[in-house]
């Protein structure tokens, strides 16, 4: 036990570095050269002030955003793959994304004007959007069994995804070509949010869900020697399910309804973190968050340097990583 | 024995029929190409808006027989039947209407083989810069046997932007953000024009520098950073609607304003503008052209 907690307080140690250093580093980097001296000096009003104005309202809210929803995505693939005990699972496995997505468009595609707590309409449709879909996937996995079932959590999961993408295409098709490019752009993924009211609104819903997380791992360690080891070492298998299911499913709507459907981040990072820390859940979950939130940051700041003044959604970024990664682990997975 | 007879003598068969299909195929496609262009068109269906306003322009609209999804404009063509637009044309409803002339998009390939393979000839458009509006112009005019008309109008949009450019000549030129698309209420997926196409060129003849002149696509998505460090001195933004209550303008406006160091947001000129032919690349081009006129340079064009 005090060798696990050892372990736990060096790599979290060592990944709370790298992300504070990202968070730190990030905002410093940009296609503009700002003066940080200027940035700083109280005596210019922050309201002429264009360098201290690229620092905290266009790079630091950004730099924010990439880290909670790395640390989210990243932590939900985590619990989501030990969940449906299957190792390529992602947190758009079972249609929560594509709730968001729908809602995201939906909203776009009638333009709605509607605005709360500087959360805008497309944010908040996608956050609904993605409880929809957790409210019918986990309908369906109750109805077809009583307790629940992650078999048929998994398919009603997939289908619901395509059946989502399918609703998706036809409102774009049937939509106005001119909010094309805007439901596009969403699509892609993208963390220029633009202020702080979008990331504090995300706030509540992932902070509940990393407080379930923090109960789960010595959970999800005995459920991966499947249900029926866990349950005759006392574990309420159906409960922790609903746990993991509903906690997972909440940072996964926060992050998308934040950042877009951002890809690989939930697949990639997990078993990075895997691969150097070993199998244990009570380290793989929190280092996954911390390495999660590093590495999208990363990925961020690549998409906003490398075709400057044009700015590449995030998106493109960590699929064009996460696609070859995916199919070596697939590969070297037989 | 039979079995291998029989299919190789169905094999032949086979072969038969293909070169027959081939030749067939031959025949009537030496025959497509000359039918065209010989007298008038006298029924057209337009898929192209900004094409459409164009013919009733040049007083060709009564040979107009089917216009796309997305037409509204001149009111005329509330009557005509729809046929599509240019993701979904609907060419058994474009052939039943008997067109003899059918104007698509460039982009529409398949469906002019298609048309061609229906005899039917085509008018590929596509639109590019300001200028290649009045060069579609004089081509529709030969096409179409209304040559004086097409070179009236054509010389009259001409004469117009001139005009315009003119009279803001005198004045310095404002750098301009031209915002052609934003998440409502926020600033984010902010969709820039940049320095190629017709809203560009209509920037420069209404007397502003495009903040994004050296990006030589007709849009780009853009972060807060960046328009903070081109500082543009006028944020013009085009909204493909009517104009909506004062509230609505009032919000949209104040959503900038987070970024006061910009000079355009800090001397308050936002500009929002609102009508679907900001979009549309054809006639109407000199009432847009106008309008930003008005919105850059106030005191010069009686705002």
């Amino acid at each position: 036990m005090s060798d696990v907690r050892r372990r736990l307080f060096g790599w979290t140690a060592l990944l709370g570095a790298v992300a504070l250093a990202a968070i730190v580093g990030a905002p410093l980097v940009g296609t503009t050269r700002i003066n940080l001296a200027r940035a700083f000096d109280s005596a210019v009003p922050f309201a002429d002030n264009v360098d201290a104005q690229i620092l905290f309202i266009a790079r630091l809210p950004r730099v924010l955003a990439a880290a909670l929803v790395g640390a989210a995505l990243a932590a939900a693939g985590v619990v989501f793959q030990a969940l449906l005990r299957n190792p390529l699972a992602t947190p758009f496995t079972l249609g929560v994304s594509a709730g968001a997505a729908l809602g995201a468009v939906l909203a776009i595609s009638l333009k709605l004007q509607v605005s709360l707590w500087g959360v805008s309409a497309v944010t908040g449709a996608s956050f609904a959007g993605s409880l929809g879909a957790v409210a019918i996937v986990y309908a369906l996995a109750r109805a077809r069994h009583q307790g629940f079932s992650t078999n048929v959590l998994l398919l009603a999961g997939v289908t619901l995804n395509s059946f989502f993408s399918a609703l998706i295409l036809f409102v774009q098709y049937i939509a106005d070509p001119n909010e094309t490019v805007q439901t596009l752009r969403w699509l892609m993924g993208d963390l220029g949010v633009a202020g702080y009211g979008p990331i504090l609104a995300a706030l509540p819903p992932t902070i509940a869900a990393f407080v379930a997380f923090a109960w789960l791992p010595k959970t999800m360690n005995l459920l991966s020697l499947g249900a029926d080891a866990a349950e005759s070492r006392g574990v309420d298998v159906a409960r922790a399910q609903r746990v993991a299911f509903f906690a997972a499913s909440l940072a996964t709507g926060a992050a998308v309804s934040l950042g877009g459907p951002i890809g690989f981040i939930g697949i990639i990072v997990p078993h990075l973190v895997r691969l150097l820390v070993g199998a244990d859940h009570r380290i793989v979950l929190p280092a996954a968050a911390l390495l999660g939130a590093a590495f999208l940051i990363g990925c961020d700041v690549v998409a906003r340097l490398v075709m400057a003044p044009v700015e590449l959604p995030v998106g493109i970024i960590t699929s064009m990583i996460g696609g070859p990664f995916f199919l070596w682990l697939l590969v070297r997975q037989r | 024995m039979i079995g291998c007879l029989d299919s190789r003598s169905l094999c032949r068969g086979r072969i038969l029929a293909a070169v027959f299909v081939i030749a067939l195929v031959a025949a009537t496609g030496d025959r497509i190409a000359p039918i065209a262009a010989q007298r008038p068109p006298q029924r057209i269906v337009s898929l192209v808006p900004s094409v459409t306003e164009m013919l009733f322009l040049i007083d060709a609209g009564a040979r107009v027989v089917g216009v796309s999804s997305f037409d509204h404009f001149p009111a005329d063509v509330d009557r005509l039947p729809r046929v599509g637009a240019l993701m979904d044309p609907d060419i058994e409803k474009i052939l039943s209407l008997r067109p003899d002339l059918v104007i698509t998009y460039g982009s529409q390939q398949d469906l002019a083989t298609r048309l061609a393979k229906a005899s039917v000839p085509v008018f590929s458009y596509r639109h590019g810069s300001l200028g290649d509006i009045t060069v579609t112009l004089r081509e529709l005019g030969r096409r179409l046997g209304s040559t004086s008309q097409a070179e009236n109008v054509a010389g009259r949009i001409e004469r117009s932007l001139d005009d315009i450019r003119r009279r803001v000549s005198i004045e310095a030129r404002p750098r301009v953000l031209l915002v052609i698309g934003r998440e409502p209420r926020s600033l984010r997926a902010i969709n820039v024009g940049g320095g190629y196409g017709f809203l560009h060129d209509l920037l420069e003849v209404a007397g502003g520098t495009n903040v994004f002149a050296d990006v030589k696509r007709e849009s780009l998505l853009v972060s807060t950073e960046t328009i903070l460090s081109r500082a543009p001195d006028v944020i013009l933004e085009l909204h493909y609607t009517d104009t909506p209550s004062p509230t609505f303008v009032e919000r949209e406006r104040a959503t900038w304003s987070v970024l006061s160091a910009v000079p355009a947001v800090k001397h308050g000129r936002v500009e929002l503008l609102f009508g679907e032919e900001l979009v549309l690349p054809g006639p109407r081009v000199v009432v847009t052209a106008a309008a930003f006129a008005r919105v850059l340079h106030p005191s010069l064009m009686g705002r």
